[in-house]
């Protein structure tokens, strides 16, 4: 173990906002994310990538953040469940969330929030199977799953 | 949960962090897309003192076709290999990258790591063994390719020397009467399989005249089902050749009871993946397109 703790300068993007930061190599995104800048709508779940609570886009891409170090950050920008509402107003897949009851307890829709988001921005009009892989690394232990098919079916319509 | 502290060194190319691997000594670890080595450092089962990081290296993440065949770039991540054109020439490779763990995983994990892992339950292994894939790989004192069958020595032990990186694997392009076919089963979409097949079948005149059948997740390492191989070669593929297949196969295997089932359900499972990877090679052999996937509930 390092006798003296190594601090990495990073520079990340954060939902359009620059940040400037020192941080220990181990600290993991999502700890940045809720920690570090407060913005605790990201959830930690089960903490070992399996459960998509922690789903954020890292250079547009859903990633876990629970398994991705916040030094892999650095010089790249991230998006989170905070960044998807603007001046206000819900986005379009939150209102379908919304709408169509795609969330019962809501500790996953944060993650599945951010997994459509990818879906959408590449596949406007996702089939059902398409839904059913873009989701699938996102667990709701409410099993609340058709009524997320049916908001992600109706934010594609909207969108 | 936080992995123990390590001391971080970025590596600008390849050639440095073969550099740094051999300065910092045989504790270092190379991070790739830390999505086996990033939860083994939370849960405390490995904590290593010096990580070097590929992440920032440009240049280590392509899918390209050359003469040589089909090049990727170590830090490719499954996703860039699901997506690419070149990739999907050779449908096998698309039938695993499409499939490994969920969108978020395929998005950060790469071919480079998922063979230095040498993960019994990997995807990649079993899909390139059935290619005659190389893996190239760099260390201080100089490159090497390795065949990807000399390349997995055992469960979590490559070939990689201590101070040795995967810089590229290389992919030669089947001939055309040949199709191939990868099938894994998983209990659900973030795990690892269950059981998974590989299988190629080069055709003549309808007569297989070779054949490749590479098990996966039943053994220490992929499991060659040579005996199953047998039963094709020189022979028809029909639905008689392909069930002494699926029965040579699930011979060969050797699993292990867990918590993703017992022995007898995974040498089950192995017959049905066996079978219906011959069926969709077959196809393919004769020009068809199949769409294939994992199996996952």
């Amino acid at each position: 173990m390092p006798e003296q703790e190594q601090m990495v300068a990073i520079r990340v993007k954060v939902n359009g906002k620059e940040h400037k930061l020192q941080v220990e190599p181990r600290l993991l995104l999502v700890e940045l994310l809720r920690e570090n800048l407060d913005l605790t709508g990201t959830h930690i779940g089960c903490d070992t990538s399996y459960c998509g609570a922690c789903t954020v886009l890292l250079n547009g891409k859903a990633v876990k953040s629970c398994t991705v170090l916040a030094v892999h950050a650095d010089g790249g920008e991230v998006l989170t469940v905070e960044g998807l509402a603007k001046n206000g107003e819900l986005h379009p897949i939150q209102k379908a969330f919304g709408d169509a009851y795609g969330l019962q307890c809501g500790y996953c829709t944060p993650g599945l929030l951010i997994s459509t988001y990818q879906l959408l921005q590449r596949n406007a009009n996702p089939s059902e199977k398409d839904i059913r892989k873009a989701i699938a690394g996102n667990t709701c232990r409410c099993t609340g799953y058709q009524n997320v098919f049916k908001a992600i079916k109706a934010a594609a319509k909207g969108a | 949960m936080f992995p123990r502290a390590f001391h971080y060194h970025r590596a600008g190319s390849l050639k440095e962090a073969a550099t740094m691997l051999s300065q910092l000594g045989p504790e270092a670890k190379l991070l790739a897309g830390g999505q086996s080595l990033i939860p083994l450092m939370k849960l405390r089962f490995a904590g290593p003192p010096h990580l070097v990081d590929l992440n920032f290296i440009p240049g280590a993440a392509y899918v390209k076709q050359d003469a040589g065949g089909l090049r990727v770039g170590a830090l490719t991540c499954h996703a860039d290999i699901e997506d690419s054109p070149a990739a999907a020439a050779i449908p096998i490779l698309h039938d695993c990258a499409a499939g490994i763990a969920d969108v978020q995983i395929r998005n950060r994990g790469t071919i480079g790591g998922s063979l230095a892992e040498a993960d019994p339950s990997g995807d990649w292994a079993p899909v390139l063994l059935t290619l005659n894939a190389d893996v190239r790989c760099l260390g201080p004192k100089g490159e090497r390719t390795v065949p990807i069958s000399k390349f997995v020595v055992d469960a979590y032990t490559s070939a990689l020397g201590e101070d040795e990186l995967i810089i590229e694997v290389l992919i030669q392009a089947p001939p055309k009467s040949s199709g191939g076919a990868y099938i894994a089963f998983k209990r659900s979409a973030p795990v690892y399989a269950s059981a998974s097949a590989a299988v190629r079948l080069a055709m003549e005149d309808g007569v297989c005249r070779d054949a490749a059948i590479v098990l996966g997740a039943v053994g220490l390492t992929p499991v060659r089902a040579l005996e199953a191989e047998a039963a094709l070669r020189n022979n028809q593929v029909t639905a008689k050749t392909m069930e002494a297949a699926a029965e040579a196969a699930r011979a060969a295997a050797d699993p292990q009871p867990d918590m993703r089932g017992s022995a007898e359900y995974k040498r089950q499972l192995v017959t049905a993946l066996v079978k219906r990877g011959l069926e969709v090679a077959l196809k393919r052999a004769r020009g068809e397109k199949v769409e294939l996937s994992h199996i996952y509930a």
